[in-house]
């Protein structure tokens, strides 16, 4: 019965396929394993001493610098849920359930991820930390992409996922999950902020150019903001033009601006690409131009401090919006500002303001529930209101899970009063001006259990 | 009118680096027979001299920010400034330029080290060897950059001398306004091919050289070691590469991957230029430079939309069929 000619017997093939077997089947009964606490939920930690956090961020790639601040963010709010430190904005958080004595009693730890600002690997570090980590939540982003690919699988592995920056309407919008929450604004809200003020800067009647990031993003906010001024001030669109992520010479999408009888350019870009987007933008003399009797003006519609220090000097003037910065008044800016900066020496971005509330978010709802089973989390986050965390009272709106909160356009600092006062504020825009039905974008959050 | 001379200037400058790739890697392909995949490490080799002789002159002391309340905050103060004030500043500023004079060496020793260490060993093995041990070592100095410098773009700037624009318009009447740098990048890479075409064809040792290039076993015969001038000639190559990347770091921030994605181009252009042909390397480098800007504008994107993603392979394809051997090749290069 042997076969001689591959030296293979009948009974080595038999034993062969039972091995391989087992072998393929060891990872599902692991995962089996997973919910072996028998509270019916993943990486339950309640017979842990600690509770795992995973925090997903881009270490490489375009929005490299974000992801660097998103993770000192996720760091000290991890700090100040353990006792450690001056506990940020633990002091000025309402309403605040959390005891400083980890989560539930539990002391906090975290893994850490490189999402590579591509969706796939990503998700395959989500993965690795939802099946090999346990974390019981896990959090990050930096680009819309990856947060509703991550959002995903965070719905079909009953993991709850807070985004960190993304500003994608689809994110809560046709791409929502029970399973994702946003505390970050979305394209519509800058749309919705920045109308009115690019009205009164540059008035009405401009012939707009938008260069575009070529993907969910990008395509998200072109539309956002061509809508917002159409119907603020008779803003059209001459062109609209989608340049690939992390392009980095932008000179032949910029040089067809010059002569394309545009006044104003829109720059949908964000991190690196919009540092070099812009600079090459002015190093083209673009804003030394008149056009249609008008001074051209760029327009970027999300910028940060991050960013604007990239620019450098081409970022002064510019007019955008942000979700916030840190020189804002309000106890819970100071407080996280003050605990950011001594901890690293520099201000935090809107990056690590937003990951840093997602984590004390959901610890907080954590212990309002009283339980980590992620259903009633969920149920605790949802049309949530709570306050101190820097952009007034605000809102976690169970329809989309998207938070509703003020917005802030700023302009580049023409004179800055420090090495850190790149941006400052031009308007405060209340979270009833930017709030929409969800229905506008709509989508289906799908079912709580999974 | 003006777009397309814009496009046209904007095509010269991204064709003059494919230009001054695709003619290190024709010259050691016309040499030494090679099929060099390392070739844009060399370029990225380049732009990281930039970097690295930026960061040592910009060694900095932490000094305490004192307009900055809410916190400890410190400034990066470089130690050129504080020890030479004024005069601090200006070598900083002009920290590209003075990289040239750092890179020129040490690009020639990467290039030789190259050569004699690990390249010289693959001369007489087939092209598919070539191509697998050199894109290895593509593959690694990649790494060993990426190990040093991390995977981020790092952006370099220009001297503020040359950082902002020139009106070129005005002798023809016409509104080009176009950076200054981009404009010393295509006179640089002008000058460096004229260099390079001048020392062939005008030096002795460039004399040889191109005798070794048409008829390698006879320059031999005469008692010259022809191996030693080639290897100096990859040497050279490497050179121009690196002083290539360096110009472009003001351009386009340098990561760790650049070389690659010039390479992949550069490849298509010596394929497009005729291997082992210099002219046609260095032809087809602005022409291919000068297709892909014009194809980006809109009025050519609007007829045939996502153009400027396909038009450098579109062309190579159509001169591959139409002409085989490239545009300006020769018969018998790689057709063995």
């Amino acid at each position: 019965m042997t076969n001689q000619k591959n030296g293979i017997s009948r009974r080595s093939f038999l034993k062969g396929s039972v091995a391989a077997g087992a072998a393929l089947s060891a990872p599902a009964l692991w995962v089996q394993g997973a919910y072996a606490g028998g509270h019916g939920f993943r990486n339950d930690p309640t017979n842990k001493a600690t509770v795992t956090l995973g925090f997903n961020v881009p270490q490489t790639g375009a929005y490299a610098d974000e992801g660097a601040d998103e993770l000192r963010a996720f760091k000290l709010a991890v700090k100040h849920l353990n006792g450690e430190g001056d506990g940020g904005m633990m002091q000025t958080m309402k309403p605040m359930n959390l005891k400083g004595n980890g989560i539930l009693g539990k002391k906090v730890d975290f893994v850490t991820g490189d999402t590579q600002t591509k969706s796939d690997a990503a998700r395959a570090s989500a993965k690795r930390m939802i099946e090999k980590d346990g974390v019981i939540m896990f959090s990050g982003g930096s680009s819309s992409g990856v947060a509703i690919a991550v959002q995903a699988l965070a719905q079909e592995m009953g993991t709850i996922f807070m985004a960190g920056l993304t500003h994608s309407n689809d994110t809560t919008g046709k791409d929502r999950r029970r399973y994702g929450f946003r505390h970050f604004f979305n394209a519509h809200m800058s749309g919705a902020a920045l109308a009115p003020v690019l009205q009164a800067e540059y008035g009405d009647d401009r012939q707009v150019y938008h260069l575009t990031a070529d993907y969910t993003w990008g395509w998200s906010q072109e539309e956002s903001i061509q809508k917002a001024t159409a119907a603020q001030a008779n803003w059209k669109t001459v062109n609209a033009v989608r340049t690939p992520l992390g392009a980095g010479d932008f000179s032949q999408y910029i040089t067809p601006v010059l002569n394309s009888g545009a006044d104003t350019l829109v720059l949908n870009h964000y991190g690196k690409d919009m540092v070099n987007s812009l600079t090459q933008a002015v190093q083209f003399g673009l804003l030394d131009k008149q056009v249609n009797g008008k001074d051209f003006q760029v327009v970027v519609p999300l910028f940060s401090r991050l960013m604007a220090q990239g620019a450098g000097e081409s970022i002064k003037g510019i007019i955008g919006s942000t979700g916030w910065n840190w020189s804002l008044q309000d106890a819970g800016s100071q407080a996280f500002t003050k605990s950011f900066g001594q901890e690293y020496g520099f201000p935090p971005s809107q990056a690590a303001h937003t990951c840093y509330c997602q984590t004390l978010l959901y610890a907080d709802a954590v212990e309002r529930a009283g339980t980590f089973d992620p259903v009633q989390v969920i149920k605790a986050l949802e049309d949530h209101e709570f306050d101190g965390m820097g952009n007034g009272p605000s809102l976690y709106r169970g329809a989309d899970h998207q938070v509703f909160k003020n917005v802030l356009v700023v302009r580049g600092n023409q004179n800055p009063s420090s090495q850190f006062d790149l941006l400052s504020v031009v308007d405060i825009v209340d979270r009833d001006q930017v709030t929409y039905s969800p229905d506008l974008y709509a989508g289906d959050l799908g079912p709580y259990k999974v | 009118m003006d777009a397309i001379f814009l496009q046209i200037l904007n095509g010269l400058d991204k064709g003059g680096a494919y230009a001054l790739i695709a003619l290190g890697l024709t010259l050691i392909f016309g040499t030494l027979g090679v099929v060099n995949f390392a070739h844009g490490a060399l370029f990225m080799l380049g732009a990281f001299c930039a970097v690295t002789v930026n960061k040592v002159i910009t060694l900095s002391a932490k000094v305490r920010d004192e307009s900055v309340t809410f916190f400890e905050a410190y400034k990066d103060v470089p130690y050129l400034e504080m020890w030479l004030g004024d005069t601090g500043s200006l070598i900083i500023d002009w920290s590209i330029p003075i990289s040239l004079v750092v890179a020129i060496p040490v690009m020639l020793g990467v290039g030789l080290a190259m050569e004699r260490g690990l390249i010289r060993h693959f001369y007489k093995r087939p092209h598919a060897d070539q191509i697998l041990v050199t894109f290895g070592l593509a593959i690694v100095l990649q790494e060993i950059v990426k190990a040093f410098y991390g995977a981020n773009p790092i952006p370099q700037t220009a001297p503020d001398f040359f950082s902002g624009t020139v009106n070129l318009g005005g002798l023809i009447g016409m509104d080009l306004t176009y950076p200054t740098w981009r404009l010393v990048y295509f006179i640089f890479s002008m000058g460096i091919i004229a260099s390079v075409f001048s020392f062939l064809q005008f030096t002795t040792f460039g004399m040889v050289v191109r005798a070794g290039m048409a008829d390698r076993e006879t320059v031999q015969l005469l008692g010259i070691n022809i191996t030693k001038r080639f290897s100096v000639v990859f040497g050279l190559a490497a050179v121009v590469s690196g002083l290539a990347g360096l110009m472009y770091t003001p351009i386009l921030p340098p990561d760790y991957h650049m070389g690659m994605d010039f390479l992949v181009l550069s490849f298509v252009v010596v394929v497009v230029g005729g291997m082992g042909s210099l002219p046609g390397a260095v032809a087809a480098g602005f022409l291919l430079g000068i297709l892909q800007s014009l194809a980006s504008m809109t009025e050519v994107k609007s007829i045939f939309p996502g153009i400027d993603q396909i038009i450098i392979y579109l062309i190579a394809m159509i001169v591959l069929l139409v002409r085989p051997r490239g545009l300006m090749g020769r018969k018998g290069v790689m057709e063995d």
